[in-house]
């Protein structure tokens, strides 16, 4: 835990992306998580993303409820819009943003407590509403705000700090998106940046509700042996089913893999998902097939990683709600209420 | 690529760029953390410890250490390192208690110094603490050499020189001043157990030219000429003054002829500005004086009205590179430039001369009539006679001297003990853990923004009218506290303890300057254009750590690491750690390890 504020100081050969921006440039205050957290690790990679997709950081809104993971947006895109929602909330505020203004890029960040406890219901309805956002689940398995007590998605059988063994059954927060209608699914594990960022990347690109599950060890309260979310345990159970890489309509495309074994998605804004396969097949467009696999490794103790279901074709709310297509607060008042003339016209056309 | 050996005692030292770039190594973020803390005195004998004469070389030092300054690779400018020296000097309080005393019981051996400039002057210390019996010769009225003789009281006064020259008089050595040694051969007989020689390069190279001498009278050799200044023989010049060459003589040429009535002083170099030899703050020094820098003008002839010197021709040139990078000045064909003049100052370069040192010795000479010598300890041919400083390896600069004369007195001391000369005792390395809490160091881990400090100087009007007034002010104590705490602490070093990583990106995600990479292994060339921030200056180096569970390595860029200290205080298991690194370079009595 640091108290002091990064020096500005930096290397002359710090990349900058094409906006002139540094990785610096899309940072936040400075973290008072405890040392190694890995939610710390998620910010990183998500100012590696935007720095990546030379996002404008005032074209970014972040959205968080409480918890560990709810702070987080405060380190990261300090130049972003912001907002702090009540416990659990989070989706239905992203959700009313999002309708009064289409033009912002959503980024939602909760925790396990945040999303699978209190939330549990918004994060249902924002999934099968469509709502265009990239959500993100900072998952420890414990509340660490509160000294470690297990949350929703521990596993079974997987041991506290102090020795106490999980007996509810977890829910999984992935498999439960894929259900309620996401169209980017993916999980992910903070301690490994190079299958993160892409996949945050292809979340912030896609067209539709995105969710990233991110198992992010609580280093204070839950990467002991017996926990199921450690950093050891997590490195040791990884299967990833897949690499992505993420190619912008500007990039050249480069690729020197052997045919078969990559598979190219357009997405809606033409940028290009490039997966790599590992191992045995899997088709990320098959969404029963994704279903089932989770359901299958799961068994197997295995904590399946990757980009788990994408639906290049995905529409979103705003498609489903037929909404106007300026932001509200372009649209001047007389637009926005019309008067008691045209509200009578539109009850007389219910009669 | 190989894991870092960072029990490798240069591996952490090269970390330090100051104190590695400094010929005589001093641990230059240690007395600037000193200073920080108000502790002058102590700052003081820290320098004096390695270099000797802080005072002196904090005004005067060409300063190797401040273009290695890492600060200058992340900032506009390095630590003003050398005036914070200065700093030390100006502010100490009495350090007689402090200065140590040379031993009563001498040992016995009695040792002849030839010069009293910094070379002689460093051996004569060291060894006299030592116990041996130190005589020093020299033909000048007052200790100093050439830092008496050739800079110019405005930027060195005589007290600074007498005050330190003194700290070793009081060390029972024996200075004889006025007294030159005309023939080694005789001293050889005087039966001294060692002879150093510290003459320096006390002949300044000529301009043989058309009209040289004819105008023979109003044309001064530059080390010459600051010589008799500096000894008031000279008190005037005329009022056109032009000095040819670019090196910091020339420099001291000019501004003290600024002072002597010179109205128009000119210099003017044969090459561009920037490959000058003269320091760039020297040459800042004289353009704020208003003295005009004139480049690539080549002299050609000193023309004179029957004897009475009118001027200088100049041919224009312009600099070629050959394919191997070596420059050519050739003549761009356009017509010569006369400039008018009273006086000429040559101040080309300086050569070796030693007329009082027998041929047939046995001590051999080179080619270029420089004595022939073992690179590193200093002896001659004949074995009982050591050199230093510009006699040495011909003209160098004073810090250098220093540290030649720090290992010709190791060589001497080992040679009057009868131990192999080429077995070199080791320095002294300490490394030691800062960690005082959570997120508590024992150094000022806060990284200072602010810019690098302008020393204050006197009124211009005041120093030109008197040469003796020296112009730099120092830093005050506000100045030289807000100076030194934009030192980075590079002899704190970033520790990595491999098998305590728990590899949770901590280190990497805070680190300011992205310096911090987990990554797969490969070759170093390949290693360095992956990482975070490609690593493109090879000069630094990369620090590799194996061992880790998923078999990656860890590498840090030690390029631009400002030692902040935030890798260690975000790592949860104390992977990482900010150790001080303090090294002391040997001197003389020291052991060489036994093998």
């Amino acid at each position: 835990m640091t108290y002091l504020a990064k020096p500005r100081l930096l290397a002359a050969t710090a990349p900058r992306n094409a906006l002139g921006y540094t990785r610096r440039d899309y940072e936040g205050a400075i973290s008072t998580l405890c040392a190694g957290c890995g939610h710390d690790s998620i910010s990183a990679a998500i100012v590696q993303a935007c720095f990546d997709l030379d996002i404008e950081p005032h074209r970014v809104a972040k959205l968080s409820g409480i918890g560990c993971s709810s702070k987080t947006p405060d380190y990261f895109l300090g130049n972003s819009h912001g907002f702090n929602s009540v416990h659990g909330r989070m989706p239905s505020v992203l959700t009313g943003a999002a309708l009064a203004n289409r033009n912002l890029i959503y980024l939602g960040v909760s925790g396990d407590g945040d999303s699978a406890s209190i939330g549990i219901g918004q994060f249902a309805h924002a999934m099968r509403r469509g709502v265009n956002m990239t959500y993100i689940v900072e998952n420890n398995g414990v509340y660490g705000l509160t000294k470690g007590q297990f949350s929703a998605t521990a596993d079974k059988g997987s041991k506290s700090k102090r020795g106490v063994v999980n007996s509810d059954n977890p829910i999984d927060l992935a498999a439960l998106a894929l259900q309620l209608g996401a169209s980017y699914v993916a999980r992910s594990f903070s301690g490994d940046k190079e299958q993160l960022v892409p996949l945050i990347k292809g979340a912030l690109r896609h067209n539709g509700p995105a969710f990233i599950d991110i198992i992010s060890p609580c280093v204070t309260f839950n990467n002991h042996a017996g926990s199921t979310k450690s950093y050891d345990y997590v490195r040791e159970h990884n299967e990833a089913v897949n690499r992505v890489e993420v190619i912008l309509p500007r990039d050249r495309i480069e690729t020197s893999y052997p045919p078969g074994s990559l598979r190219r998605i357009v997405q809606h804004d033409g940028s290009i998902l490039h997966l790599r396969k590992l191992g045995e097949d899997y088709d990320p467009t098959d969404h029963i097939g994704a279903i089932n696999h989770l359901q299958e490794r799961h068994a197997l103790g295995e904590i399946v990683t990757g980009l788990l279901y994408v639906d290049n074709s995905a529409e979103d709310m705003h498609r489903h709600l037929n909404t106007v297509e300026k932001p509200l607060n372009q649209l001047g008042d007389a637009y926005l209420c019309p008067g008691s003339k045209a509200l009578d016209a539109l009850n007389a056309s219910l009669r | 690529m190989k894991p870092t050996d960072t029990k490798a005692p240069d591996y952490f030292h090269k970390v330090v760029d100051c104190q590695w770039a400094c010929p005589a190594h001093t641990p230059v973020p240690e007395y600037i953390r000193q200073i920080a803390s108000g502790h002058f005195a102590e700052a003081y004998m820290i320098n004096w410890r390695s270099n000797v004469f802080p005072g002196i070389l904090g005004r005067v030092c060409d300063r190797p250490c401040e273009p290695a300054c890492r600060r200058g690779r992340v900032d506009e400018a390095p630590v003003a390192i050398c005036r914070l020296k200065r700093v030390a000097a100006d502010f100490k309080e009495d350090i007689s208690d402090r200065l140590p005393v040379a031993p009563t019981q001498k040992n016995g051996k009695r040792i002849a110094c030839v010069g009293a400039g910094p070379a002689s002057l460093t051996v004569a210390r060291d060894l006299a603490l030592l116990g041996y019996e130190v005589s020093v010769f020299d033909d000048g009225a007052r200790a100093g050499g050439m830092m008496r003789s050739q800079i110019p009281k405005f930027r060195l006064p005589d007290s600074v020189i007498d005050e330190e020259c003194g700290h070793i008089a009081r060390l029972d050595v024996a200075i004889h001043q006025n007294h030159r040694i005309a023939s080694l051969g005789s001293l050889l007989t005087e039966g001294w157990d060692a002879v150093f020689v510290g003459t320096g390069a006390p002949r300044g190279r000529d301009a043989e030219l058309p009209g040289r001498k004819e105008a023979a009278a109003h044309i001064h050799i530059g080390i010459e000429w600051l010589a008799n200044v500096a000894f008031g023989h000279v008190e005037h010049i005329g009022k056109r003054v032009i000095v040819l060459g670019g090196g910091n003589t020339a420099m001291d040429c000019c501004r003290s002829a600024r002072r002597l009535g010179g109205e128009d002083v000119r210099v003017v170099v044969r090459s561009g500005f920037d490959e000058m030899k003269a320091s760039p703050w020297e040459k800042e020094d004289a353009l704020h004086e208003g003295i005009p820098i004139h480049n690539y003008l080549m002299h050609t002839a000193f023309l004179h009205d029957n004897g009475r010197l009118t001027g200088v021709r100049f041919e224009q040139v312009r600099a070629e590179y050959d394919e191997r990078g070596r420059r050519k000045l050739v003549p761009t064909g356009e017509p010569d430039i006369v400039m008018e003049c009273d006086d000429v100052l040559v101040a080309i370069g300086q050569e070796n001369a030693f007329p009082w040192i027998e041929r047939d010795l046995g001590l051999d000479f080179d080619e270029w009539g420089l004595p022939v010598l073992d690179p590193v300890t200093l002896q001659s041919t004949l074995p009982r006679v050591f050199f230093g400083g510009d006699a040495a390896f011909g003209p160098k600069n004073i810090i250098t001297a220093v540290a030649q004369g720090h290992e010709a007195a190791i060589s001497i001391d080992r040679f009057c003990r009868a131990r192999p000369l080429d077995r070199r005792p080791p320095p002294t390395v300490e490394l030691a853990s800062q960690k005082m809490g959570i997120h508590e160091w024992s150094y000022d881990n806060q990284i200072s923004e602010e810019a690098r400090k302008k020393v204050p100087l006197k009124a211009l009007e005041d120093t030109l009218a008197d040469i003796r007034v020296e112009v730099e002010l120092g830093f005050d104590v506000r100045l030289a506290c807000a100076e030194a705490e934009r030192c980075l602490n590079c002899d704190v070093q970033t520790v990595f303890t491999p098998k305590l990583c728990i590899e949770c990106d901590a280190c990497v995600d805070i680190c300011p300057v992205e310096c911090i990479n987990f990554t797969a292994d490969a070759d170093e060339p390949d290693l360095r254009e992956r990482l975070k921030v490609p690593a493109r200056n090879t000069d630094q180096a990369l620090y590799v750590a194996d061992g880790l569970k998923t078999h990656r390595i860890m590498v840090k860029d030690e390029n631009v690491c400002l030692h902040c200290g935030m890798c260690a205080e975000r790592c949860p298991t104390g992977a990482w750690d900010m150790q001080k690194f303090l090294l002391n370079t040997a001197l003389a009595g020291a052991e060489a390890p036994r093998t």
